[in-house]
């Protein structure tokens, strides 16, 4: 491809700057429809942004190559639109069509300009589309990981809120484990239980399995150590909670729970901790 | 060299491990625990391990080991203070240490043995009672 024609791009973005808006924005706007999720200032505002600095971006001779330096400002825009409109609830192929919907309006100008010579129209288009689809990809990968970025973090959120140590009474503790129990989770449980009783220490701790879907042979393994690695720092486990369902299959599945306190309900389990503390106050007040 | 002192507190003895446990000292206090039950005739053994950050295998049978031991000559062991670290790495290692009592720090464990072995009820004022 020859210097005339690379110049071609740029002299039409820098001349033709207004029109392009324009019709770029009623490109848009046909595209989106009725409901659109974002307004018309706004849609101005980022589109005008964009095709300046993707002018300035093109007047160095670099057509095709959106990751080279000159463009460092263009994706940063790219990026910002397309990370406000993953937020917004925009699907990846709307929020590529922002780029996408240049294309029109800019080949038209291409097929203006260059009436007359077919050789380098063709030319000229095909890299004006190179341009544009690399943009275009790039904001559905900016979009995507924004996506993964909300994602990890509610993952990170829901591990926070789901396992809380509460402290019930003096000496008391509960957790109450809500949703299907992995590894990852039931480590960061056994870890948060453990480093309450240390904090608190109290004596007796609940583990309350109301909020637990199922039930595995893995699960029940974790649960069992975190009774035992309790037991090993002095502190009493109770177990409540234990549906009917989960209460066959931990039987069917031959798992032993019979060194450890279950109870039906975060109630029962209670009563049995105070009784518990009282005993125990009992035995280790000296006698008079 | 390192030595586990072993200190005499009425009917009871009281060992804290303040060092890191190797082999070789684990190896040293079960010798010289054993025969101190023995010679003083203790009632009790509490074991503090709160400032024991790293087990292996070899130290958690060990620990288990004293326990079982000293119960043989008629002490009861209670072990306190085992850090969260250290209960998961047990755990993980298979050693529950089935048998040995447990508190949460050397007041519950005092209190605990004292529950469990009559005798010291009958020593004259024992602050215990005020502890918990």
């Amino acid at each position: 491809m020859s210097a005339a024609t690379d110049a071609v791009i740029p002299r039409i973005l820098k001349t033709h700057e207004a029109d392009l808006l324009e019709e770029w924005l009623r490109e848009q706007r046909s595209a989106f429809r009725a409901g659109s999720k974002i307004s018309e200032s706004e849609l101005r505002t980022q589109s005008r942004e964009f095709l300046s600095l993707l002018q300035e971006a093109t007047q160095g001779g670099n057509i095709t190559d959106v990751q080279g330096p000159s463009y460092g400002r263009v994706r940063d825009v790219l990026g910002d639109v397309s990370r406000s409109r993953s937020l917004q609830g925009f699907r990846p192929s709307e929020t590529a069509t922002f780029v996408f919907s240049l294309k029109r309006p800019l080949f038209a100008l291409i097929r203006k300009e260059l009436a007359t010579d077919t050789e380098s129209m063709a030319a000229v288009t095909w890299s004006a589309t190179e341009l544009l689809d690399k943009l275009g990809l790039y904001t559905t990968e900016v979009y995507q990981k924004s996506r993964e970025e909300v994602i990890a973090r509610q993952q990170e959120e829901l591990l926070e809120l789901s396992t809380p140590v509460v402290k019930l009474w003096d000496g008391i503790l509960a957790l109450p484990m809500i949703g299907t129990l992995d590894s990852a989770r039931t480590q960061i449980v056994m870890e948060s239980l453990l480093q309450r009783i240390v904090e608190t220490g109290a004596d007796i701790a609940i583990i309350d399995i109301t909020g637990v879907p199922t039930v595995d042979t893995l699960t029940a393994q974790h649960l069992l150590k975190t009774v035992t690695a309790a037991r090993l720092m002095g502190a009493d486990c109770i177990i409540s909670g234990i549906r009917p369902q989960i209460a066959q299959t931990i039987v069917h599945l031959g798992v032993d729970l019979s060194a450890v306190t279950t109870k039906a309900t975060l109630a029962d389990a209670f009563r049995r901790a105070l009784e518990m503390r009282g005993q125990r106050e009992r035995l280790l007040r000296p006698r008079a | 060299m390192d030595r586990i002192p072993i200190l005499r507190l009425r009917d009871l003895l009281l060992v804290t491990i303040q060092v890191d446990m190797h082999d070789r000292l684990a190896m040293q206090l079960q010798d010289e625990l054993t025969a101190r039950i023995s010679e003083t005739g203790a009632r009790g053994v509490l074991i503090d391990i709160s400032s024991l950050d790293i087990v292996d295998s070899f130290i958690g049978r060990m620990i288990a080991n004293i326990a079982a031991m000293a119960r043989v000559l008629d002490a009861e062991t209670v072990v306190v203070g085992m850090q969260p670290a250290v209960a998961i790495t047990l755990v993980e290692l298979g050693l529950t240490l089935p048998g040995v009592r447990t508190a949460l720090n050397v007041d519950k464990g005092m209190a605990l043995l004292e529950s469990a072995t009559g005798e010291i009820e009958d020593l004259p004022d024992t602050d215990a009672g005020d502890t918990e």
